[in-house]
């Protein structure tokens, strides 16, 4: 257990290290002299120098990944091109707003998906399963864009139940929240769906059900508790899924997250917020994986090392 | 024994046409795809017929008064954007780029894909380990940030592949942004979703008794890998390539909605509603229709990859 623990916190280490180089890599192609978007166009030749030599852009890739690197290793994200505040700051005081808002759209849609999912794999194949079936296909199939773009017109402009955009409240998180869990309750739906299905066909259950267990209890104390499993450990495994989506949503909505400063970034080719961005949730993604991986071996002892 | 499965082909072909024919998801998912395909092939000649506008001409009559973008009406069926171009035609036409752009970009992706998992499975070992390390680096970026950070290399400038010194200019590649340049990107972004599953499969095919068999019978790793087993995981192959290509369509119209799609006046879903976005309290319809034109089309592909899931593993449906 120790050994597997410490060779996954290993690996973990190799894929984040991995991750810099090739994002440093991506970013550091992205066209446009960086001096002139820090200084601007009208800036002198002894400016653009300047700048030149504070952010080290003469030297050769290799050294300025080595500088990169090493910042890293001190947990130095280096600062933006174009506000000068921090990286990691800027990062760390937008953090709750996507945590609430990532966090709040999870209760909702699992809130969602769960009954859904036990239902129709009890009902499985009657036309109630079909439908569920087919709306959550079309919850796949929305564009996150446009659906916040949509909810907004309609239920904050035109109907008036929740404040159109910015972040002043709780208020405010609610249907940027609801956004994005209608766009992934579907997928949630059918995981669980799936994962019920298989679990109400194993033996156990029917034992369950031989010893006169009830049927709330066959369904949600045996039943739930196994398949469950699998769909936390997707869960887990989403978080760079949850990010894309997050990114079209807070723009919509003008939450000031995580999502609009990659975006805000990108289109300032400040490269700093952009490999930050882009390292924060390679972060997030890593560590959730690694959790998830500890907790499941801890849940179900089956598992011991299949690779 | 070299053929692996001996069958009456001609029976279970009509096998699963009838199962075609009876499954509700994927009937419906390929009718749309059929009807979005023929209007994407035909659109041209729609024009040059004179029933369909040019997409990209720009109608005085398409302007109100004040000019601002119109309404639908019997003229213009789903109305006219700000420069009073016919929004109806533009959707068709972009069922074009989206198409072209989605399907290539699945291909790219399914080839890098299926070619990772399938080495992986079959040799395993350290080589396994370590691809799936580079597919998981790959898997911890959000693809569309990764797709973002990608198109903003698309500047016009030349690359060259040649070494310094040599006059290969047939090598130089120019870095623009287009339909080719788009897919690439797509694609490279979205493998590794396919890696894991395509690499469970071949392990569990890789131990079947009829590979043995043809392995004791001295079978290259090649006629292994090309005669039996991707023939075996094929199905697996084309469910992952349908549901897929939902993603690549879905991507392009993100990216074409931050304004880093196929370059303008191309008309794409996704710029027509960033273009669209800042009318739209008084002009939806920018927004709304050729929103429901890619909802209807990733639709169209995630029911068909449903159903056919469905065909593959009936006991598990979902």
């Amino acid at each position: 257990m120790l050994f597997r623990l410490s060779s996954r916190l290993f690996w973990s280490a190799v894929t984040l290290l991995g991750t810099a180089v090739l994002t440093f890599l991506l970013v550091n192609a992205v066209p446009g002299d960086v001096a002139r978007v820090i200084a601007g166009p009208k800036a002198s030749a002894d400016v653009i120098k300047a700048i030149h030599t504070k952010f080290h852009l003469d030297e050769p890739i290799w050294k300025r990944l080595g500088y990169h690197l090493n910042d890293l290793a001190h947990g130095d994200l280096g600062q933006s091109f174009v506000t000068e505040q921090p990286v990691a700051e800027a990062i760390l005081t937008r953090l709750p707003t996507t945590a609430a808002v990532s966090a709040l759209a999870i209760v909702m849609w699992m809130l969602l998906a769960v009954p859904l999912g036990v239902l129709t794999a009890k009902y499985s194949g009657s036309w109630f399963d079909r439908i569920v079936l087919v709306l959550s296909t079309l919850s796949l199939s929305l564009p996150a864009f446009w659906l916040a773009r949509m909810l907004q017109y309609s239920l904050s402009y035109k109907l008036g139940w929740f404040p159109v955009a910015g972040f002043r409240g709780f208020s405010h998180l609610l249907l940027p929240a609801a956004t994005l869990a209608l766009l992934t309750v579907g997928y949630y739906a059918r995981l669980v769906h799936s994962n019920m299905t298989e679990v109400l066909n194993s033996p156990y259950i029917r034992a369950a059900r031989a010893k006169g267990a009830s049927e709330t209890a066959v369904l949600f104390k045996h039943g739930l508790r196994n398949a469950m499993i699998p769909v936390i450990t997707v869960l887990g495994m989403d978080v760079a899924g949850l990010l894309g989506g997050v990114l079209f949503v807070e723009n919509v909505f003008a939450l000031p997250g995580i999502g609009t400063l990659a975006v805000q970034s990108v289109f300032n080719l400040d490269v700093p917020v952009i490999m930050g961005t882009v390292m924060f949730s390679a972060v997030i993604v890593v560590g959730a994986n690694l959790v998830v991986d500890v907790l499941y071996r801890w849940i179900d002892p089956r598992i011991k090392s299949a690779a | 024994m070299s053929k692996h499965e001996p069958s009456n082909l001609q029976n279970e072909t009509q096998g699963w046409f009838f199962e075609v024919l009876h499954n509700r998801l994927v009937m419906a998912g390929s009718c749309i795809l059929i009807l979005l395909v023929l209007s994407a092939l035909t659109a041209p000649l729609w024009v040059k017929a004179g029933v369909l506008r040019s997409p990209i001409q720009q109608f005085p009559t398409g302007l109100d008064e004040d000019g601002m973008p119109m309404s639908a009406s019997g003229q213009f069926y789903a109305g006219t954007d700000n420069l009073g171009r016919d929004v109806f035609s533009r959707v068709i036409f972009g069922t074009r780029v989206s198409l072209t752009v989605g399907v290539a970009a699945m291909l790219t992706a399914t080839l890098i894909g299926v070619m990772v998992g399938v080495i992986a499975g079959f040799h395993g070992g350290k080589l396994d380990l370590l691809l799936m390390r580079f597919t998981e680096m790959n898997m911890t970026l959000p693809a569309i940030l990764l797709a973002v950070a990608f198109a903003g290399v698309m500047d016009g400038r030349i690359l060259h592949l040649h070494p310094s010194g040599l006059p290969w200019h047939w090598l130089d590649v120019e870095l623009k942004r287009g339909m080719a340049s788009l897919f690439l990107i797509i694609g490279l972004v979205c493998w590794p979703g396919m890696v894991r599953v395509i690499r469970a499969q071949v392990m569990a095919v890789k131990e079947r008794e009829f590979i043995m068999a043809s392995r004791a019978l001295g079978a290259s790793d090649s006629r292994l890998i090309f005669h039996h087993i991707l023939p075996n995981i094929m199905p697996t192959v084309i469910v992952m390539a349908v549901m897929l290509t939902a993603n690549t369509i879905m991507l392009e119209a993100g990216l074409g909605y931050l304004g880093i799609g196929v370059p303008a006046p191309a008309p794409t879903w996704g710029s027509m509603i960033n273009d669209g976005q800042p009318y739209f309290i008084t002009a939806p319809h920018l927004v709304i229709v050729p929103g429901a034109a890619i909802v209807l089309t990733v639709l169209a592909f995630n029911l068909l990859g449903q159903g056919l899931q469905e065909m593959l593993d009936p006991k598990r449906k979902g």
